[in-house]
């Protein structure tokens, strides 16, 4: 009988390495019902706790009664400050250098905040409880206006640090003042304005929003206190930065907390920190000695735990007549709510907002950030972005079109001539980056391309002719972003949390039949890595991608690892597995050459395998040398077949894209139509094109729901007026548009396999395209910058300021 | 609380309880039936990650009292799949076309998109649109659920399968 030698593109179909559209192996548990996630863990005796929470935006907390409360059926204990006092956790430490009180004490400081929290049999007689306790309030003055925080006048909210006046970084200069970040050369750039021939100005909010992943925030903890050891599930984006944390916090030993990160219903940002719900079941657990769940509702996920964004930026550009840009100048108010919780690098107060220079060469640029204080919920986390990517992408983007407005270019031309050029990569920008590669024309040009640019501009100036002539109430948008990300935090020279380095790693291990185990110190929400890092793996050492199961989420199996977000997982991690498998491969290597009797350096890998150079039927597969590496090493090798890599990025990547979206707005009634959404993506090597085209659709729709509508919104005493999913704009499949994707490949020079990131791309320059559409539509008539969101409603007023309604 | 008994047939299996009035029928299935494959997502009966299929109709059952599930036919996600153990077209689909991310959504959105293709066996674009817009998705923007629900159409349809996803 003959057994067919399968063809080398049989081998390499079979591996279904990098660059193959592979279907995901999560979804097979997930289109059955079987995922795992936190709130499906269910323990014996396990207990519930639920939070009273504050109903006031700023007031003092003059009396908490539990009297009525502990006396409902099922309730058995409410822990308050005062409790948590006892074990020194009344507050806890943020990720940004702050303190934040886990539970009130003495006062709160934003509507929604935590007061105490109920332990209960069950979820029903917590929620009892909390209806039973019996809050007594003194009103404060609410400061919800983030230009009148540091007014002389402005209302005390700090209380706790009035008298402290240098903070986690640097001086404070008023009592509702965080910081002042600062970068770039000031009298350069005051010198380039002060002799420029055209300048503009504009304040250009984005508003704070939220992340909402489906799953909102939820843990379980276990406290044994025979074995003093603590188990906590929880929706945790990175978990062994919530070990360290607990550890510090609780003193119990790191070795004795395990963390648990199952299946998780979507991050984005959200699930990064550590809020109080952790802390107090973790306390609740070892009180009584029983498991405790907690699990967020919805209006408690909107209101209490994580905005995003919350940035005015006051941006300046300056440039010669013809077109030139020649400066940058960048104020931004950062509001951070009560308590500075941004989840940013810890030498980074406004994360990697300094990339507000774009893709632009900008010879000189400078940027001031005051955070402050107001009485919304903590957070700023970094909503499907890198660290305050998308605040600056905005910025930049924004102004960009406003200064061609007023130069009278077209926005496109405008950007082509100021564009970053292929030859000055790596590209030393003014505000400190180091770009790693690019090639920004070649993209726009085939965007331009793609989406047929110049008919498009004819067909809108027929139609303000139409409009001005009254043959048509519809004015068209053509919005156009051309964003530069930085992603993959990162090199441990600048980047750390609460001085854990940002590295990241992978441990291989091949098993003696040539089937693997990698684990990880990341943590999908959604992004599939289970299938792509496979792939990677496949790929490097030549085992299908089938053979290999990528483990993540568990702190005791794992190695050491900072965890999923800020689009790092393929920059830092990706790059991990890649240097583990290239250990593998290398021992392989010696394994080859002894079994072959010849040297190394005479051997070539061949797909799945090591073949001798010049005769090809002399070779050995990975899964034969799998079992040698067991059963026969060569004489002094030691066994085994393993390799752990902690990677430590040189450099960060810096993905971009070319954005094109085409609207239809009704002046009369404010609704507007996306005709058409075309995005270009460049994230370096592609590793798996069917996963990166899901995730540029994802972060698109977000896009789309923040630049229309996605607002976190106070009334002036401080009260969230959206805060559920009845009023906080998700979009449905019938709002959502249809998206049209495209790319190009400009690896990353400094990566090992050349990635760059994906998933967070979409967001950053999707929202300056729908904001540019709107703006865009518009602005013939007059107008120069309408703030988001852009709802139907507010569109609608923005006609009726133009008087459009007769 | 006095508790009601109550009988329902669940994924085929006629199952009996006891419960408080007030459990909503989500809890019912997750915590005392153990039928996990359905979410929480909202509270405010928004999200659609509860759905499951109650008498012939989709339900989110974060807004149903159990009690009132007395008597009642359900499938949920994890009643789903074949009587011969293959996965149903709709859970192969949503493999095939990419339609899911995290998977959260992924069993409501199912259960709901069955009922969609009971009622309306060869849906255009809009009809699914329309049709499943009862169910949030924060991941996938839709297009892939779109193309997962055309591609279980055509299967359960006899007509002939769509290429996969891009």
């Amino acid at each position: 009988m003959n057994i067919a030698v399968p063809t080398r593109e049989q081998r390499e179909a079979k591996l279904e390495g990098m660059g193959c559209k592979r279907k995901r192996v999560e979804d097979i548990r997930f289109t059955q019902g079987k995922g795992n996630y936190v709130d499906d863990v269910k323990l014996p005796g396990m207990l519930f706790g639920d939070f009273v929470r504050s109903q006031y935006a700023h007031a003092r907390v003059k009396k908490i009664d539990d009297s009525k409360a502990l006396k409902v059926p099922g309730v058995l204990a409410v822990i308050t400050a005062e409790t948590l006092k006892t074990v020194n956790l009344a507050w806890m430490p943020t990720l940004a250098g702050d303190v934040q009180m886990v539970l009130a004490d003495g006062k709160v400081l934003f509507q929604n905040q935590e007061i105490a929290f109920v332990v209960a049999v069950d979820r029903y007689a917590a929620a009892d409880g909390v209806e039973a306790v019996e809050v007594e309030y003194e009103d404060l003055p609410v400061l919800v206006d983030a230009f009148k925080a540091l007014a002389p006048d402005a209302p005390l909210l700090r209380e706790d640090i009035k008298d402290k006046m240098t903070g986690a970084h640097g001086p404070r200069r008023h009592h509702n003042h965080i910081f002042e970040w600062s970068m770039g050369d000031k009298d350069l750039t005051d010198a380039a304005f002060a002799k420029a021939e055209v300048t503009t100005k504009d304040v250009i909010s984005y508003h704070r929003t939220h992340p909402s992943p489906l799953e909102t925030c939820q843990c379980v903890a276990s406290f044994d206190k025979i074995k003093g050891e603590l188990t906590v599930w929880g929706t945790f984006q990175a978990p062994h930065v919530i070990r360290t944390v607990a550890s510090l916090l609780s003193k119990i030993p790191e070795h004795k907390i395990h963390v648990i990160a199952p299946d998780i219903g979507g991050g984005f940002g959200n699930k990064v920190g550590a809020y109080p719900g952790y802390i107090c079941a973790i306390v609740a657990s070892i009180v009584t000695g029983k498991p405790v769940k907690w699990v967020e509702d919805r209006i408690e996920n909107l209101t209490a735990t994580s905005f995003a964004r919350d940035y005015h930026m006051t941006t300046e550009i300056a440039a010669t007549k013809d077109g030139k840009v020649t400066a940058l100048r960048v104020h931004v108010l950062a509001d951070h709510g009560a308590f500075d919780a941004c989840a940013d690098p810890s030498k980074w107060p406004a994360g990697f907002f300094n990339i507000c220079t774009g893709s632009y060469d900008f010879p000189v640029a400078h940027l001031v950030v005051d955070g402050i204080y107001t009485n919304k919920a903590p957070g700023g986390v970094a909503y499907r972005c890198s660290f305050r990517v998308t605040e600056a992408a905005y910025c930049i983007e924004r102004a960009m079109d406003i200064m061609a407005q007023k130069l009278g270019m077209d926005a496109a031309e405008f950007r082509l001539k100021n564009f970053v050029r292929r030859e000055q990569f790596p590209y030393h920008s003014a505000l400190g980056w180091e770009y790693d590669s690019g090639d920004y024309h070649t993209a726009m040009n085939k965007a331009m391309e793609a989406v047929g640019y110049k008919q498009l501009r004819a067909e809108q100036a027929e139609k303000r002719a139409a409009f001005k002539r009254g043959e048509t109430r519809e004015i068209m948008g053509i919005g156009i972003s051309f964003f530069t990300e930085i992603v993959g935090a990162g090199p441990s020279r600048n980047c750390d949390i609460l001085g854990v380095a940002m590295f990241d790693s992978c441990e291989i291990r091949v098993h003696p039949t040539g089937a693997a185990i990698a684990r990880m110190g990341t943590k999908s929400q959604g992004q599939g890595h289970e299938t792509t890092y496979a792939q990677i793996i496949a790929t490097e050492i030549g085992i299908p991608a089938d053979d290999i199961m990528v483990e993540e989420g568990n702190t005791d199996t794992a190695p050491y690892g900072l965890g999923t977000y800020g689009s790092r997982s393929t920059p830092v991690a990706g790059a991990a597995i890649a240097m583990a498998a290239r250990k593998i491969k290398a021992k392989a290597q010696m394994i080859a050459a002894y079994m072959l009797e010849v040297h190394e350096a005479d051997l070539e890998w061949d797909i799945d395998g090591f073949r001798v150079k010049g005769l090809p039927e002399k070779s050995k597969t990975m899964k034969e040398l799998a079992w040698a590496a067991y059963n026969s090493p060569p004489p002094g090798l030691e066994p085994g077949l393993e390799a752990v890599s902690y990677y430590d990025p040189p450099n960060m990547t810096y993905p971009f894209g070319a954005y094109f979206c085409v609207m239809d707005i009704d002046v009369d009634t404010g609704v507007y139509k996306i005709r058409r959404f075309y995005a270009l993506d460049d994230c370096g090597t592609r590793i798996n094109p069917m996963i990166i085209e899901g995730q540029v659709h994802g972060g698109l729709t977000e896009a789309f729901a923040i630049a229309m509508g996605q607002e976190i919104r106070y009334d002036e005493i401080g009260n969230v007026v959206n805060g559920s999913f009845m009023d906080f704009f998700i979009p449905t499949a019938v709002e959502t548009p249809k998206w049209e994707t495209d790319y190009t490949v400009t690896p990353s020079p400094h990566h090992p396999i050349g990635a760059k990131g994906v998933g967070e791309s979409p967001n950053v320059g999707g929202v300056p395209c729908f904001s540019n559409a709107v703006n865009d539509a518009f602005a013939f008539l007059g107008t120069r910058h309408i703030q988001m969101p852009h709802d139907y409603w507010r569109i609608w007023e923005v006609a009726k300021g133009l008087g459009l309604h007769g | 609380m006095a508790k009601m008994h109550v009988k329902m047939n669940v994924n085929g299996a006629e199952v009996e309880s006891l419960v408080e009035p007030r459990t909503l029928l989500i809890h019912h299935l997750r915590e005392t039936l153990n039928l996990t494959g359905p979410h929480i997502g909202c509270d405010t009966t928004h999200c659609g990650a509860c759905t499951i299929d109650m008498d012939g109709k989709s339900v989110k059952s974060c807004t149903v009292f159990a009690v009132q599930a007395d008597g009642a036919m359900i499938t949920t996600i994890e009643g789903m799949a074949n009587p011969d153990g293959t996965l149903h077209a709709l859970q192969e689909g949503f493999r095939m076309m990419h339609g899911l991310q995290c998977g959260f959504c992924t069993p409501g959105m199912i259960v709901r998109a069955h009922r969609l293709l009971k009622e309306i066996p060869n849906p255009t674009e809009d009809e699914i649109r329309f049709g499943i817009a009862g169910n949030l998705c924060r991941c996938t923007g839709y297009q892939n659920i779109v193309k997962a629900i055309q591609y279980a159409a055509a299967k359960l349809s006899g007509a002939p399968m769509q290429e996969a996803a891009e």
